[in-house]
């Protein structure tokens, strides 16, 4: 007994340093999983608070950006409601138009990026909209440009988003003028340039072929933009991946819409059957 | 108490300085300076120990907080808060005795340059290979340890020679 106190009182610092030095790395060990709720994540009332303080006061240096952005869009969107408009007038409809409504599968919330990490190998963003706006956990974050992540830790009012240049982000991708589809990863290197592996090799890939999103997982709809492929690795690789440079800048990301799955519940509990 | 209260001051301006100014500055991508490790430095040596690795790991975990990086710069700073006692005792041969008089302004410039170098390399290699967390890219860590330690090392030294005060 003596002994140990003794060794306790000789050693006391040590003990206190190892102790912390465990909190810590379990903190870390925490923060790379994914399915993990983060204790240590900077959508809290108090870093959101300063973020946002400190993005109300950067913002009016992008306004030129973003107006720009926003318009281009506008156009896009005003030219596809302009195709829809003549499909409804050309073809005979007999049913409602408001089962349109009732089919509604997605529901866009707009939101503001507000902090912006790209250089290191797990990268996080943070946006000004939380479980006030019914945001929860696995959600879809997408700008105009293409996807940029998938949310991650929810505050009240701000969310961490897991940013698709995250070294655990694996999305499911596909081509646009085919169906073959792979996982989309980033090897933590060039923060524009993200690995599509899995593809089958009888798909036919050419260089500046179009990446999109599939709707083969309960997160993102279908046929979001992702990137174009500008290199291709033949060769007898296990992994057969492509490297894909990415639409969006993600060192210069602005305005982010959230993708809200209404069908997500229903699509879990078909492929995680409980049993009963 | 006017000193708790300078001190507890020092720290809420280093981690917004370090959060909100320096981790902007990126230099070619990926070179970044984390000044706030410059607060494990000059904290004096006589005060409490326990209170002192605390504190450590408390400033470490506030960066983390804001750059969600899970627990890394916790781990980093603590390791180096608690390294400073050895590097004290080998570098500048200070005993137990010399710690309640011991002021880094009066040592010479070479030690100083010594003790500070060796703590900010530790510090940026555990940093860096943590947020890596794997064995690839491992000359990229390496890489990154010492571009980003000379930065550091570079913007230390200036600002004490800014901010000292003239005898």
């Amino acid at each position: 007994m003596q002994q140990i106190v003794y060794f306790i009182q000789k050693y006391k610092y040590f003990l206190f340093f190892l102790l912390l030095e465990i909190i810590a790395f379990s903190l870390i060990v925490n923060n790379n999983s994914f399915h993990k709720s983060k204790f240590v994540s900077s959508a809290n009332a108090i870093t959101g608070g300063f973020y946002k303080k400190s993005s109300q006061i950067s913002d009016y240096f992008n306004l030129k950006n973003e107006n720009t952005f926003l318009i281009n869009e506008n156009t896009k969107l005003k030219n596809q409601l302009e195709e829809v408009s003549f499909l409804l007038d050309s073809t005979k409809i007999f049913t409602s138009i408001d089962s349109l409504n009732f089919n509604q599968k997605f529901e866009y919330i707009s939101s503001k990026v507000i902090k912006n990490d790209y250089h290191k190998p797990f990268n996080f963003f943070l946006i000004d909209k939380g479980e006030n706006d019914s945001i929860s956990k696995e959600m879809a974050v997408i700008n105009n440009k293409g996807i940029l992540g998938v949310t991650d830790a929810v505050s009240n009012n701000y969310t961490r988003v897991q940013s698709v240049i995250n070294k655990n982000s694996f999305i499911n991708a596909r081509l646009k003028n085919s169906f073959y589809f792979g996982t989309l990863t980033w090897d933590g290197k060039d923060y524009n340039i993200v690995q599509l592996t899995d593809i089958p090799r009888q798909a036919k890939v050419i260089v500046g072929d179009t990446i999109i999103t599939d709707g083969k997982s309960a997160i993102f709809p279908e046929g979001i933009l992702i990137g174009s492929v500008i290199k291709i690795n033949s060769g007898n690789s296990a992994s057969n991946s492509l490297e894909v440079k990415l639409f969006n800048d993600m060192s210069n990301i602005g305005n982010a819409y959230i993708i809200r799955n209404f069908d997500k519940l229903e699509i879990r509990n078909l492929e995680n059957p409980r049993n009963e | 108490m006017n000193k708790s209260i300078y001190l507890s001051f020092l720290f809420i301006s280093i981690v917004l300085l370090q959060v909100f100014i320096l981790d902007n500055i990126l230099l070619f991508g990926f070179v970044n300076p984390y000044v706030y490790i410059a607060f494990i430095f000059f904290y004096p040596l006589k005060e409490n120990r326990f209170f002192f690795l605390f504190l450590a790991f408390l400033l470490g975990l506030s960066v983390d907080f804001f750059s969600d990086s899970g627990g890394i710069h916790a781990f980093a700073t603590l390791f180096i808060a608690y390294l400073r006692l050895v590097l004290v005792k080998v570098i500048f041969k200070k005993t137990a005795i010399d710690y309640q008089l011991f002021n880094l302004n009066e040592e010479s410039f070479g030690k100083v340059f010594n003790y500070v170098a060796l703590l900010t390399i530790i510090h940026h290699f555990l940093l860096f290979s943590l947020a890596n967390f794997s064995f690839q890219n491992f000359v990229h860590v390496l890489l990154q340890t010492i571009l980003s330690s000379i930065f550091t090392l570079i913007l230390f030294f200036l600002g004490t020679y800014i901010f000292r005060k003239k005898q």
